[in-house]
């Protein structure tokens, strides 16, 4: 019993093939757009790379790049076969190629189904780096003058801009570190020495922000010192105020960012996916319509198509068999052997 | 004299059909595309409108956005007309339709060189509105509790962090003005009395300016207040401090960028611009060539093309007399409306 077994004559066939070679254009620009989209993605990864401590994953990225050049060039491919499919003649060259690039087809499926899955599951070990990164961005911040790390101040604070967030967490990792300079500390000032002998490392502590943290909705000046200190400030509460500046913590505003474009990038493959499944059922019913023509001499004959010459179970214990047929290829002595004990007890 | 004579035989005239065709699709995209430029120009100009303080800038994105949809329809008639140039069976209908059609193309794209002259002619009239705007804004960056105004300080805000300026000529305009609210001053401290009473109008003005003019490429942390008063900081000289600010003006920084704007829009507008003009060119030959055909039995005769029958000066004249002619008949039509009024009465006392 042939799975989804349906008869086709000439004019059906003719329509199948049109709308499955316009389906292979659609897939193959579909394979582009996820080249691009992973490409895209390994851009965004490299330009923070410095807030990852440079040691982030290109996997998922890479994966991408691959699956979506290989999906043009499968698609490409598949197309062709269809145009050719309307001429015997053309098609006969096609023929026996057809089923090993069907199953070529069904195991890029499964990659793309994979790939989907990675690029949702990508967010854990992201979130680690990110963690990791930040922090030792954060410690690096006043380090203008040291090769290699000067620019880390501009790329945090146009971070925290562009993200609107303030510290690893939240604003009070920057009471934690020394973030300014000591080239611009005025270490005879008592004010300076009082706050390096307060902490064991000696370190230049104070309850500070960098201008970066500051909030434009806020509808007052940015407090960035002492924002602890209510009584510094004229009608200032900082337990209640909200606006000043941004309460979200950087790991969170990235880890948001680059999750929600993997989520996009995610469905987008599953779509993919999705008619990659339709074009190769589609290359399957020609592929059987055109070898069962009921007259082969006569283009014009009634044919069928289906997707499994037999049913669901019946072709998985066939390849079973197949298989175990190929793994006893090298064992046929054990299996005689065994036959024999079999016969004799 | 008949201007710009070509002779065309049936292959080129073919030819020319088929090619124009072609340039017609090309030049609807270039259409959509100009209108898809003035949009953007549009929107950009939109999103800053607030430290804008009149809008004659925007006739040039409405120019364009006018134009391009304008060109849409003209190039999709001139392909069409291309294409019933073959049929000779077809091409009479379109006979009394192409002499407006070209006056009505040839306004249109002449609309795309005042656009681009408009859009240096008024940098002058960008710049003094920036002016004002930006000089009320800063004004009113402290209101942030009157209605109408409240979004005044982020709009400033934001707009300082995203072109990289402080102010509107430069960062002392902030010295001018009093950009604290007074809801957060404590006018019970000395420091608070001494500044207000500093200066005629009571306000609070101080050497300092918002967060938003910090330059991020600053080795060391931003100072906004005291900028003028180097003993106040360590290790800090205001004449030689460079990084601290941005020191550009955000009239120079937005004029730049909109500038940088038209100057990218500009040589895509004039390109389009010789495109339709070509193609209109390409569409009078084309129509001539053909008149010459109809009527006659064969299609395949060579025919002449040319651009007017007469030269320019004998065109404006003949153009010049029907108009003439058309406004006397306008004219003719009134005073036989005024005739009928006189003839029933001369009738009457005929009949009485």
């Amino acid at each position: 019993m042939a799975l989804m077994k349906v008869k086709f004559d000439l004019k059906k066939r003719v329509k199948l093939a049109q709308m499955l070679w316009l389906m292979y254009w659609f897939s193959v620009m579909a394979g582009v757009l996820v080249f691009s989209m992973g490409l895209f993605f390994k851009i965004e990864l490299r330009k923070r790379s410095e807030l990852m401590d440079n040691n982030e994953s290109h996997f998922v990225p890479n994966i991408l790049i691959g699956v979506g050049l290989l999906a043009c060039c499968l698609n490409a491919f598949g197309g062709k076969i269809c145009y050719d499919s309307l001429d015997s003649t053309k098609f006969a060259k096609w023929k026996s190629i057809l089923k090993p690039f069907l199953i070529c087809c069904l195991f890029f499926n499964f990659l793309l189904i994979i790939t989907a899955a990675l690029c949702f599951a990508m967010r854990i070990p992201l979130e680690y780096t990110l963690a990791e990164g930040l922090k030792n961005g954060m410690k690096f911040y006043k380090d203008t003058d040291t090769p290699g790390r000067c620019y880390m101040k501009r790329t945090l604070d146009l971070m925290q801009i562009e993200f609107r967030c303030c510290g690893n967490n939240n604003y009070k990792d920057w009471f934690e570190i020394q973030w300014v300079s000591n080239r611009y500390l005025d270490f005879s000032s008592k004010e300076v020495k009082d706050r390096i002998s307060s902490n064991v490392d000696g370190k230049y502590l104070m309850d500070g922000v960098p201008f970066s943290c500051c909030n434009p909705s806020s509808p007052r000046p940015c407090i960035q010192q002492q924002i602890t200190n209510n009584s510094a400030h004229y009608s200032y509460d900082h337990y209640t105020e909200e606006l000043n500046i941004w309460k979200r913590g950087c790991r969170d505003a990235l880890i948001a960012y680059y999750g929600g474009m993997m989520n996009t990038i995610g469905i987008l493959v599953l779509v993919v996916t999705l008619l990659q499944s339709a074009v190769m059922i589609g290359l399957q019913y020609i592929n059987t319509s055109l070898s069962t023509l009921v007259n082969p001499e006569d283009p014009e004959s009634e044919s069928e198509g289906w997707i499994l010459e037999k049913t669901v179970k019946e072709t998985f214990t066939d390849i079973m068999a197949k298989m175990k047929a190929m793994g006893k290829g090298n064992q046929v002595d054990e299996g005689a052997n065994e036959e024999a004990a079999a016969t004799d007890s | 004299m008949v201007l710009l004579k070509l002779k065309f035989p049936f292959q080129k005239r073919v030819r020319l059909a088929q090619g124009l065709w072609l340039l017609s699709w090309v030049a609807m995209f270039s259409g959509a595309i100009t209108f898809a430029m003035g949009v953007f120009l549009k929107t950009e100009l939109y999103r800053r409108s607030e430290v804008m303080h009149n809008m004659d800038i925007h006739i040039v994105p409405n120019l364009l956005m006018a134009v391009g949809l304008a060109s849409v329809g003209i190039n999709i008639c001139a392909g069409k007309v291309c294409h019933d140039s073959l049929d000779l069976s077809r091409f009479p209908r379109w006979k009394t339709f192409l002499p407006p059609f070209f006056c009505i193309s040839v306004f249109f794209s002449s609309l795309l060189l005042v656009a681009m002259i408009l859009s240096f002619a008024l940098q002058a009239s960008l710049e003094e509105s920036l002016k004002i705007g930006l000089k009320n804004g800063i004004r009113f960056y402290k209101d942030t509790d009157t209605p109408g105004r409240c979004f005044q300080k982020e709009t400033i805000d934001r707009l300082q962090i995203e072109f990289q300026c402080c102010g509107n000529t430069n960062y002392r305009d902030w010295f001018e003005v009093q950009w604290i609210s007074n809801r957060y001053l404590d006018f019970t401290s000395k420091e608070v009395k001494d500044r207000v009473r500093s200066n005629v109008d009571g306000r609070y003005l101080l050497d300092g300016v918002p967060f938003s003019c910090c330059n991020p490429a600053s080795p060391r942390p931003c100072i906004q207040n005291s900028l003028l008063d180097n003993s106040a900081h360590y290790n800090y000289e205001y004449q030689t401090e460079e990084l601290n600010l941005y020191s550009r003006g955000c009239r120079q920084a937005l004029v730049s960028y909109y500038m940088g704007l038209m100057n990218t829009i500009g040589p895509c507008v004039l390109l389009f611009f010789l495109l339709q003009m070509s193609i209109l060119v390409s569409l009078r030959y084309l129509q001539t060539a053909m008149e010459g055909v109809l009527g006659q039995e064969n299609m395949e005769i060579e025919t002449e093309g040319y651009i007017l029958e007469k030269g320019v000066k004998e065109t404006l004249l003949e153009t010049k007399e029907k108009m003439m002619k058309l406004f006397q008949l306008a004219q003719v039509g009134d005073a036989s409306d005024a005739t009928p009024g006189t003839e029933p009465e001369a009738e009457k006392p005929a009949t009485a």
